[in-house]
């Protein structure tokens, strides 16, 4: 048995002795695990399972271990993922402090930061939010305003973000801010971390077309923020807003794998039923869905051949746009289809029998996937910049 | 298997894009279709090709071949794509030499070395209408003295008209069922047919064809899993080719918006067309990877393996299509004019994309396989 299968085997039966039977099966949007200072779990059985995940720093696989990572190569991360899946596990863990802070600190943290920080978010005790956007600076965020003024050992922060998803919820916020009004907009902006209970921070929620949403209004009154918080270099956190950014970027065209719960192929049978030969009812419908599962399998091999890629060092500079505007634009358009599927049943918008809507309300949640994290407009943009190479592009 | 290449199959992709670009560059296509050559593919370079150990990727080293898998198959196969040059490379080397390493007598492996050397081309009949349909063989094996008596037409035989032998599918009463024929046997015509692409493919008849028990390649009635094996890995090497293909004529389109000034301006500068080019950069990396995907499906003997072919089939093939599409398109004019080599991917994807399957029969296999 080669180390590989060993390490499979080994996962496997980890697996099944701690992966408890409620955690298994498909998971509501709305029923993730975020963790956090004050944290709400489905079942007892779900707690249990973030404790045993992260326990074995299994909630960020590839991290190093001193930092409560799992440790593990890309292929045993792999392995370890294709066993998940096997047994239908829910995540254990819905983090940003995973997917988006993670990387940055361990690219651009101190030492002490990353000590302090990341054995934490893998355990999913402190819950971060990403405060990006300003009411005037999306597409083009270098554009934003909140200033950090010098106060020698701290700084005072003043300002509005907005888009900030799970503002309310979170425990802490990962920030740009000004601290160079003079300079050209890229290099006055600097990235800190501080508590969402400093005073002078406060939140709102924002309500989307789906009726609900993750997002907030969060507002900067005189807050304090200490400079050991100070992440990478001052002035230079356009470089590790960038680098967020590309996780950020990869994990909203990761939704475009993950989907929606049931097959839209299945949806559409239940809604439509089958022809003599067991063909849904319904060709044209059967094609575009065809064509769906087709793009949806490539993009998921291209989404596991950039990580290959990236462990190799021969990733594309733009590949991480590439996968944020071709998955955000897939899920648009599997929800598009799940709605045709569903017909008139995915039109309910409240009641017990469609789960408050869920189908429709998705739909209009996707609809997102293409303008968050920067548009697709802007992503085509950044591939093309990387393409052709024009002077003075 | 991490879906790139490992440094020994990077090594191939060099020394494959060398060979072809060295030996049998676009130049050489057009040399071949100018000249109206009877064979419409060189057989000095096939040997060539086999001296390299390209056209036995997959054949045994006990039988002279390099003893590789799909992956190094996909990898020669891009690069024919690259090139578009006429070869019985997945006729013969992939399509042919899949069956007899699989089901073939001693004998019959006989032609796996010459093969391999690039001495024997060998076509594997399978179509018989204008669309790929693999399951609804009419071909007729009838049993005949010690053998069988074969009726029947096939269409869009790979390099069938120089063909020293046809590996023909045929049904019997025990099933569908693989027969080595010699194209010399009495009742056995055929006609070159001279195809948009400029490559090579033939149309041949089946009357009262009378071949031995020994013919038979495998068992009797034991035919649909090695054609199958056949057809997957073919399509997945259609796929590569397609990807060669569709990237290529990409790489060129992408040369142009950075030279060809409009109004003033390098037309690469306009965001209609920068939108458009990178639009096709993520299509051709999701071809890529559903490409490689299945190659390594078909290594790992995976079971899923079928419906990854598929999936890279008909995901090339769109994305191939996609891309010479707007590769004529932002050329404009010249893009239409046959000195210009955009029209001549142009032509090699269409073909590429009926061959074994067009994405709309693929389709249709995914959804099978899903269940609806």
């Amino acid at each position: 048995m080669t180390d590989l299968e060993q390490f499979r085997a080994e996962t496997r039966a980890w697996l099944e002795a701690n992966c408890p039977a409620e955690c298994r099966g498909p998971m509501a949007d709305d029923e993730m695990i975020w963790g956090g200072r004050n944290p709400t779990f489905k079942t007892p059985a779900h707690k249990l399972w973030l404790e045993r995940m992260g326990a074995r720093g299994w909630t960020a696989p590839e991290w190093p271990q001193e930092y409560g990572g799992g440790g593990l190569s890309r292929e045993e991360a792999k392995v370890l993922a294709s066993e998940l899946r096997r047994i239908k596990a829910q995540p254990a863990l819905a983090s940003f402090g995973v997917w988006m802070l993670g990387p940055a600190l361990l690219a651009f943290g101190t030492e002490e930061q990353k000590k302090r920080f990341l054995p934490e978010i893998v355990r999913g005790e402190v819950r971060w939010c990403q405060g990006y956007s300003e009411p005037g600076a999306g597409s083009d965020l270098a554009s934003i305003q909140t200033r950090a003024e010098d106060r020698g050992d701290h700084w005072i922060v003043n300002g509005q973000k907005i888009w900030t998803s799970y503002a309310d919820k979170a425990d802490w916020i990962f920030c740009l801010v000004r601290t160079d009004p003079e300079a050209p907009k890229h290099l006055g902006i600097s990235f800190v971390l501080f508590d969402m209970k400093t005073p002078g921070v406060t939140t709102r929620p924002i309500t989307l077309i789906s009726g609900k949403s993750p997002f907030c209004e969060t507002f900067f009154d005189d807050v304090r923020v200490e400079k050991e918080n100070l992440v990478g270099t001052l002035n230079r956190g356009w470089d590790v807003a960038k680098y967020l950014l590309a996780h950020e970027r990869t994990m909203i065209g990761a939704m475009g794998e993950v989907g929606g719960g049931r097959p839209v192929g299945q949806v559409a049978l239940d809604a439509i039923g089958a022809d003599d030969a067991g063909r849904l009812d319904e060709p044209m419908l059967r094609a575009r869905i065809a064509d769906l599962e087709i793009d949806a399998a490539a993009f998921r091999l291209a989404m596991e051949r950039v990580g290959d890629q990236v462990k190799a060092k021969q990733a594309h500079p733009a590949i991480a746009s590439m996968l944020k505007y071709y998955g955000s634009e897939l899920n648009k358009r599997r929800h598009e289809l799940l709605m045709a599927a569903g017909g008139a049943d995915a039109l309910e918008w409240e009641g017990e029998r469609s789960h408050d809507g869920k189908a429709a309300r998705d739909w209009l949640r996707t609809k997102a996937n293409s303008i968050e994290g920067g548009t697709s407009e802007v992503q085509l943009n950044i591939i093309a910049k990387h393409l052709l190479q024009l002077p003075g592009a | 298997m991490p879906l790139i290449l490992t440094e020994e199959q990077t090594m191939l992709q060099d020394a494959a894009d060398g060979f072809l670009n060295e030996q049998a560059p676009i130049a050489h296509l057009r040399k071949l279709r100018d000249e109206r050559d009877a064979d419409g593919v060189s057989r000095d370079l096939w040997r060539a090709f086999g001296e390299m150990g390209f056209a036995g990727v997959i054949i045994p080293e006990a039988l002279g071949g390099m003893g590789l898998g799909a992956v190094e198959a996909g990898v020669i196969a891009e690069s024919l794509g690259r090139t578009l040059t006429p070869s019985p490379y997945l006729g013969s080397s992939i399509l042919s030499a899949k069956v007899l390493i699989d089901g073939g007598s001693q004998a019959q492996q006989a032609w796996l070395p010459r093969i391999a050397a690039g001495e024997a081309i060998l076509a594997l009949a399978v179509d018989e209408g204008a669309k790929h349909a693999p399951s609804r063989i009419t071909t007729r094996a009838e049993r005949a003295g010690n053998g069988f008596r074969l009726n029947g037409a096939k269409a869009f035989v790979l390099d069938g008209h120089v063909a020293d032998a046809l590996i023909v599918v045929a049904t019997a009463e025990e099933g569908v069922t693989l027969f080595l024929v010699d194209p010399a046997t009495a009742g056995v015509a055929v006609e070159r047919t001279v195809m948009v692409d400029a490559h090579n493919a033939a149309r041949i008849t089946l009357t009262d064809v009378t071949v031995d028990a020994d013919a038979v390649i495998g068992a009797v009635g034991g035919g649909e899993a090695l054609l199958d094996g056949a057809l997957n890995l073919g399509r997945a090497c259609a796929a590569s080719s397609l990807t060669g293909a569709g990237d290529q004529a990409f790489k060129t389109t992408m040369d142009y918006l950075r030279t060809r000034k409009q109004f003033g301006k390098l037309i690469g500068e306009f965001q209609a067309l920068q939108h458009r080019a990178a639009h096709l950069f993520s299509e051709l990396e999701l071809a890529r990877a559903a490409t490689i995907g299945a190659q390594i499906a078909l290594d790992e003997g995976r079971e899923d393996a079928s419906l990854a072919a598929s999936i890279a089939k008909a995901k090339a093939g769109r994305v191939a299509e996609l891309a010479v599409q707007e590769a004529v398109q932002m050329h404009g004019g010249v893009g239409m004019t046959d000195e210009f080599d955009v029209g001549l991917f142009m032509k090699r994807v269409r073909v590429l994309n009926e061959l074994l399957g067009d994405a709309g029969f693929h389709a249709g296999r995914v959804a099978r396989a899903q269940g609806f």
